[in-house]
């Protein structure tokens, strides 16, 4: 207890003396374990390249200014590919997804023990790998280009949308769901009456919101060979081409800016 | 019933999502016009394809068939160095995120402060990862600390735009009364705002403590240390078993700092 | 004693919440002020505290300017004035006790707050003061796990705790059911009455306000238009304060006693006024 009476007059401290004992120990542990971590990876670096890093920075941004903006000519196509990579890939993820939170959510499932559980791991498993990693599996299984990208996109998302649809789905008002049963609805039709309009807004939230950080990660995909940007920018890297380079981190500034400008306007709109 | 009422029951319709019929149409016209477009214009090879079916099928049968042990050392080296860079990169990060999220909150900073906080925020917000890291694997060299470094950029970004949003939504009125008792701007933070927004705190750092370790799966693949260059390494090489190896791991670490995480969220709250 | 002249406040919307108040509460006197939603009465003992910054105007408490000290000064100076708030504003993530300690802010520094190690007298006499509003017992409980009359009382123990000689009150019954608002404003009472403090009270509730106040304020739209005793308040002076309506039912006959069955028979308004105040 936090009260003692010490010598007639009442005592407070915030913890008693075993939990105190407890939170110290905790940040003792934690600690420790930062700074093992810490060990692990001075043991790993060259020390002497992190000294110069100031002047290894300050060489990277002479090389990187000025930009040659004439490359700009040669970027429009991987800007279009870039787009449509993330928009297709959340428009499949869309499709596979829906589906997939209303097999996930407690209250829609068609089986708590079967089905639910089976779903979960899909979804876990989409977001654990990111979509670089599974870029990389892609085009080492159909070969580089676009199509790699799309579908890397779309697994990636498939676990996020499901994630947050399925989420929403079992935070929906029960008494709207009540109401509608009690009027003899069958399943089916409570879904469509009850549920469905109530997660429609977050739907839609969260497809864009997707969308959003789809641009964001398209741009990189070329770096393992899936499309778009990321391609140019990996030869650029490569031919240390850093006038070029510094050409296609604007052009990805601008395009995620723009996209997360768009993005924001839509949510707005829809709520 | 009368017959207007009849009528009005007939055509009765439920109000379409977009009112005005001129821009419904040209949206749908848009949107299929896109796809038109977008589909169209992404180059399929498909004997590739069909030939990499093969390869997909070797990939999924490295599921169930994963190989840990032939690369057993590399892939324990990977995971002890993603694990100690995403604990290292979180506990950085998130003693930069809090004094950023202060700034940042417009309830607690001097305009000029907000701003500048703000703007460090959108800097790390609006590069990937993968992109800040091939940068500093250009300044620092290879290993993790670049690696480390990459993602406590991207940690201050996440953290502090998201504490910043809670502070700005705490209850005022908790923090006039502790103004009210004479408290000074330090004893404000701490009994006034601290509390507030405390399990929201854990909660962002625990999930951004998963965050970072998938992301140390990734930025292996430009050199910044972790697992990525063994799983790099793993898909040239064809070795579908190994790298399936890999995912195992990670959607299994994953897993379990989610089930954690909830589990201590719902202790804090 | 407090002394107000010619308080005004414009906020930057252009909004002119008060218009040159004047006022003088003696030690020891329990002043009610009565008004409309958005009369100014938040405003004025906001800016008695200086929560809110005054446009212009002076305040004095106990011979001590308030307006126009720097923030150290108006640190040690808001000490004196405990403020008692309509949402309780307790810290409601925090216990009773870390609550009611944290009336004692001004007096001790940031790392003995931060490590919660008060000064002995200061623990005893928050315990003295959570027996004496009938929290005994509860110091460990958490805020939110609190009913609204309980986190009222664990409200006026904190203000209490800077040993203040003025009480700011700031709706203290507006989330409050009749039966518990009778009894936190009985509670003030005394409280006010055992420590010779003076008190200033927003309130709504006009039978509350002539129950329990000795000196009634009237304020519409930033003007003081009505200051006198509580049994002069007739219906002209509600109609003067608030504009038309038949409050022939809402004054307390000077000798009334008991409990009635409503405590303002003109619920409905108050009512709505009440919903207002706590959106």
């Amino acid at each position: 207890m936090p009260v003692s009476v010490r010598s007639g007059t009442k005592v407070w401290q915030r913890r008693d003396r075993n939990t105190q004992l407890a939170v110290w120990f905790g940040w003792l542990v934690a600690t420790a374990l930062v700074v093992l971590s810490w060990e692990v990876i001075s043991e790993r670096t060259m020390w002497m390249f992190v000294e110069d890093a100031h002047i290894q920075a300050a060489d990277l941004l002479g090389r990187m200014v000025p930009p040659r903006w004439s490359y700009m000519d040669r970027l429009w196509q991987p800007l279009w590919d870039t787009l449509n990579i993330a928009t297709l890939g959340t428009l499949i993820a869309i499709v596979l997804g829906v589906p997939l939170a209303f097999l996930a959510a407690r209250n829609t499932t068609p089986s708590v023990l079967f089905v639910r559980p089976l779903a979960l791991l899909v979804i876990v498993a989409s977001r654990s790998i990111n979509s670089l990693i599974w870029a990389l599996l892609l085009v080492s299984i159909i070969g580089p280009g676009v199509l790699a990208g799309v579908i890397a996109i779309a697994l990636r998302s498939v676990g996020f949308i499901g994630k947050l649809l399925y989420e929403a789905l079992e935070e929906i008002d029960e008494g709207a769901v009540e109401a509608i049963e009690s009027t003899g609805a069958s399943r089916p039709q409570v879904i469509g009456y009850a549920m469905v309009p109530q997660v429609a807004p977050a739907f839609a939230g969260i497809s864009v919101f997707r969308w959003d950080i789809n641009i964001r990660e398209s741009t990189v995909l070329g770096l393992v060979g899936a499309g778009g940007i990321g391609l140019q920018l990996e030869a650029s890297i490569s031919q240390l081409a850093w006038r070029e380079a510094s050409v296609i981190f604007l052009v990805i500034l601008v395009t995620v800016l723009a996209s997360e400008w768009l993005s924001a306007r839509i949510r707005h709109a829809i709520i | 019933m009368t017959t207007a009422a009849i009528d009005r029951a007939r055509r009765w319709r439920p109000p379409p999502l977009i009112a005005n019929p001129v821009l419904r149409w040209a949206l749908l016209l848009g949107a299929v016009v896109y796809l038109a477009l977008a589909v169209s214009g992404i180059p399929v090879n498909w004997e590739r394809v069909s030939e990499g079916l093969e390869r997909g099928g070797r990939f999924l049968a490295g599921f169930l068939y994963p190989d840990f042990s032939s690369r057993f050392g590399e892939i324990f080296e990977g995971f002890v160095e993603s694990l100690v860079m995403t604990v290292v990169a979180t506990v950085l990060g998130l003693l930069v995120s809090i004094p950023v999220a202060l700034g940042a909150a417009r309830n607690l900073a001097p305009l000029p402060v907000y701003y500048f906080c703000r703007g460090l925020i959108a800097l790390s917000r609006t590069f990937q990862e993968i992109i800040v890291a091939i940068l500093f694997v250009a300044m620092f060299g290879f290993g993790p600390f670049a690696g480390v470094l990459t993602l406590v950029f991207g940690t201050v970004g996440f953290l502090s735009k998201l504490l910043a949003e809670d502070i700005e939504d705490i209850d005022r009125s908790q923090v006039e009364a502790i103004r009210a008792t004479g408290g000074s701007w330090f004893q404000l933070l701490n009994y006034g705002v601290q509390p507030q927004v405390m399990p929201r705190l854990i909660g962002l750092s625990l999930y951004r403590l998963d965050i970072n370790f998938r992301e140390s799966a990734v930025i292996g693949i430009v050199g910044a240390g972790g697992i990525g260059a063994t799983l790099n390494t793993a898909f040239d090489r064809y070795e579908y078993d190994v790298a399936a190896a890999i995912l195992l791991v990670i959607i299994v670490i994953v897993m379990i700092a989610e089930y954690s995480s909830s589990a201590i969220r719902r202790w804090v709250q | 004693m407090l002394v107000i002249e010619g308080l005004a406040k414009q906020y930057p919307t252009g909004d002119r919440a008060l218009k040159g108040v004047s006022l003088t509460v003696p030690k020891g006197q329990i002043m009610a002020l009565i008004g409309p939603s958005g009369a100014g009465k938040s405003t004025l003992i906001r800016c008695v505290n200086r929560l809110v910054e005054p446009t212009a105007g002076r305040v004095t408490l106990d011979g001590q300017p308030i307006t126009g000290l720097s923030r150290r000064g108006l640190r040690q100076a808001r000490r004196k004035m405990g403020m008692i708030f309509q949402e309780f504003a307790l810290v409601e993530r925090l216990t009773v006790m870390e609550n009611v300690l944290s009336g004692r802010l001004g007096y001790v520094g940031f790392w003995r707050s931060w490590f919660r190690r008060f000064p002995e007298a200061d623990v005893a006499a928050a315990f003295a003061l959570l027996d004496r509003v009938g929290l005994a017992g509860f110091e460990d409980k958490r805020a939110d796990a609190l009913s609204g009359g309980q986190r009222q009382r664990v409200g006026i123990a904190r203000a209490l705790l800077q040993h203040p000689s003025l009480l700011l009150v700031d709706e203290p019954t507006a989330s409050l059911d009749p039966k518990t608002s009778r009894q936190i404003m009985r509670l003030l009472q005394e409280l006010c009455r055992e420590r010779g403090l003076a008190a200033i009270i927003n309130i709504h509730d006009v039978a509350l306000a002539q129950m329990f106040a000795e000196r009634i304020v009237g304020l519409r739209s930033g003007e003081i238009v009505y200051d006198g005793p509580p049994d002069d308040v007739s219906a002209d002076i509600l109609t003067r304060i608030y504009g038309e309506e038949d409050w022939s039912q809402t004054i307390r006959l000077p000798d009334e006693d008991g409990e009635p069955e409503m405590p303002h028979a003109d619920a409905g308004a108050v009512n709505r006024e009440r919903l207002a105040g706590l959106t």
